[in-house]
């Protein structure tokens, strides 16, 4: 049929359908309990622990309704709006500030330069926990636990440390001559920021941005120790509430309201997929 | 009218650096304000959230603080009843040790094995490598937490698979033996993101080194031992960092499969969570503060070790040995 010799295309033929096989194989273990979440959120509940079988016997769509009217009277939408001003909240607040001071560190000279780029780089390293405890008592002095202020304001003051190095790295990148046009043409630091290396900065926010807002959805710990009032609980918070009100009972519209509070992580993770890992490749960030 | 003067200023006074031959404009130095004004939220974020806190909480770790009272000086007394007199910190200590001994080499090893085998992917190779990162983007979060504990409880879907081959475990979140491998098997899950970063460094291994390995006639094993390894030893390194701070910090997964509490039989008490019930469950802001710089102490010193050792394991191409 083809001008290549038979065999030589079967074998490679058959090791490649071999490797996707193998590849295939070790994605459906891997991605197991995630169908499993998506199945049970649609069981009746006395079949979610019991059963092995990934497909209901009995469709249940009703536990999103369940899980849509909320607990302790507040509806899902609360939990979904709170999550999202979180979510956004720490977004800008990182873009602006971890955007700055990651020009200064990069393009403009001063004397502590070093020594302050080299604490960013420490912190990157120091766990939450050390500083968690004085925060919170300034916090609580402020009368500010409670609201959502603790949770973006470091945000707001480039505390993500990570973000900055990361666009530190990426504006290195850029080539030098740029700036030097600029200011040639008179453009002084502000306006070399704003017309020169923000626009060639995208990639490097978009990653911040896609990050941030991904971790932020997912953390639990900070909202956890800062949001007492269930109204301004956010979605974590509340899936943790559930659990404790409702106990096994209603593990059908858990799973669902679970399910509903993954979707946003999962769109994002499907809009930017391709930014998304190409941003941990060049960068190193973690998930 | 405006942009077009800042745009194209008349090129008449000429920059006196390019007169004088140097490649750049040299009165940039010479503006420390400006670089303070743009650095003004960092500036402020470090001293106020994290210098002053560290120093902060290193005081407030000799003291009983409670977060009502002023707090009283008690010297080392926190640190005492930690080592000597807390048999839960003990257990958190033990329990956060174990975790990080075998997920953290876990994680890295299932990351390099399916980064080398999608390394020699002909097609769909960003498919695969955004199916195998999505473990480690919603793994962090409470949903797939819940999961697990439901996977791994008493006649879950776990149990009744072992139970088929007559190890009955009475589900692995009850037994004190088993409970923290469901988290360790949790977090190997997660390893997407190493992953990605060993595909990308797999990337930067120059080909004539695996076509030298070939003419010497080395085998598989020989050429991962001699090319990849040592090749990739950078990416290792820091991976191993960044996974085993992480690792120490974990929180959210233990808090949610053993109900905030740790069981059972502390089993599950991550360092965090114990830290987290001293700190904001029972107000013991001062113990908790010396539990914190405990940790900051553990972790500095094993990136310290890590970093030490690497001169003697991690090879930098280029470097002269």
């Amino acid at each position: 049929m083809t001008t290549y010799p038979q065999s030589r295309t079967t074998g490679s033929r058959l090791r490649g359908l071999g490797w996707h096989a193998l590849i295939i194989a070790m994605l459906l273990l891997l991605l197991y309990p995630i169908v499993w979440l998506l199945t049970a959120s649609v069981k009746p509940t006395d079949e979610i622990l019991s059963s092995l079988d990934l497909f209901p016997t009995r469709f249940v769509p009703e536990n999103y309704s369940t899980a849509l009217d909320g607990i302790a009277g507040i509806s899902v939408w609360r939990f979904f709006g709170n999550s999202l001003i979180v979510a956004v909240g720490a977004v800008l607040g990182n873009l602006i500030s971890c955007s700055l001071a990651a020009y200064a560190f990069a393009r403009l000279r001063f004397k502590l330069r070093g020594p302050l780029f080299a604490l960013t780089l420490l912190t990157i390293m120091l766990p939450y926990h050390v500083v968690l405890i004085p925060q919170y008592t300034i916090f609580q002095k402020l009368d500010l636990v409670g609201t959502f202020v603790p949770l973006i304001l470091p945000k707001l003051l480039a505390t993500d440390a990570f973000f900055i190095f990361l666009m530190v790295q990426f504006i290195r990148g850029l080539p030098r001559e740029l700036d030097d046009a600029a200011e040639i043409d008179g453009c002084g630091p502000v306006l070399t920021f704003r017309y020169v290396i923000l626009p060639l900065l995208k990639p490097a926010l978009v990653t911040t941005t896609i990050f941030t807002f991904i971790w932020t959805w997912n953390d639990f710990f900070s909202q956890l120790v800062y949001l007492n009032d269930p109204e301004t609980y956010t979605l974590p918070l509340a899936l943790r509430l559930f659990i404790d009100q409702t106990s096994e009972s209603a593990f059908g519209p858990m799973f669902a309201m679970s399910v509903l509070s993954i979707v946003p992580v999962v769109l994002f993770f499907l809009a930017f997929q391709r930014y998304l890992v190409e941003g941990i490749a060049t960068s190193g960030l973690k998930g | 009218m405006t942009t077009d003067t800042l745009r194209r200023p008349p090129p008449g006074p000429a920059d006196p650096t390019a007169k004088a031959g140097r490649n750049r404009p040299r009165y940039r130095r010479h503006r420390p304000g400006i670089a303070y004004l743009f650095l003004s939220p960092w500036v402020c974020g470090a001293l106020l959230l994290t210098l002053g806190p560290m120093l902060a909480s290193l005081y407030l770790s000799f003291t009983d603080y409670d977060l009502f009272t002023s707090p009283n000086w008690v010297g080392l007394e926190n640190y005492k009843r930690l080592f000597t007199d807390d048999a839960r910190f003990l257990a958190s200590a033990k329990v956060t040790a174990t975790y990080v001994l075998i997920s953290v080499p876990l994680k890295l090893a299932a990351a390099l094995a399916v980064a080398m085998l999608l390394n020699n992917a002909r097609r769909g190779q960003g498919f695969y490598r955004s199916a195998f990162y999505a473990p480690s983007l919603l793994g962090t979060g409470v949903a797939i937490a819940l999961a697990w504990r439901a996977l791994f409880t008493d006649n879950g879907v776990v149990d009744s698979l072992t139970g088929r081959v007559g190890w009955d475990t009475g589900g692995w979140i009850n037994e004190p033996d088993y409970a923290i491998y469901v988290l360790i098997i949790l977090a190997i899950w997660q390893f997407g993101a190493p992953m990605v970063i060993f595909l990308a460094g797999l990337k930067q291994v120059p080909q004539e080194l695996y076509d030298a390995a070939a003419v010497d006639g080395s085998g598989r094993w020989r050429t991962f031992r001699s090319v990849t390894l040592p090749m990739l030893s950078p990416i290792i390194l820091f991976n191993l960092v960044l996974e085993t701070i992480h690792a120490f910090q974990a929180f959210t997964p233990a808090f949610i499969v053993s109900g905030g509490r740790g069981g059972p039989s502390n089993s599950t008490l991550f360092y965090t969570l114990y830290l987290y019930e001293r700190g904001f469950s029972q107000f013991r802001m001062g113990y908790a503060s010396a539990m914190a710089w405990i940790l900051l102490i553990t972790v500095a010193v094993i990136t310290a070790l890590f970093f030490g050792t690497s001169r003697r394991w991690v090879f930098y191409a280029g470097e002269n040995k």
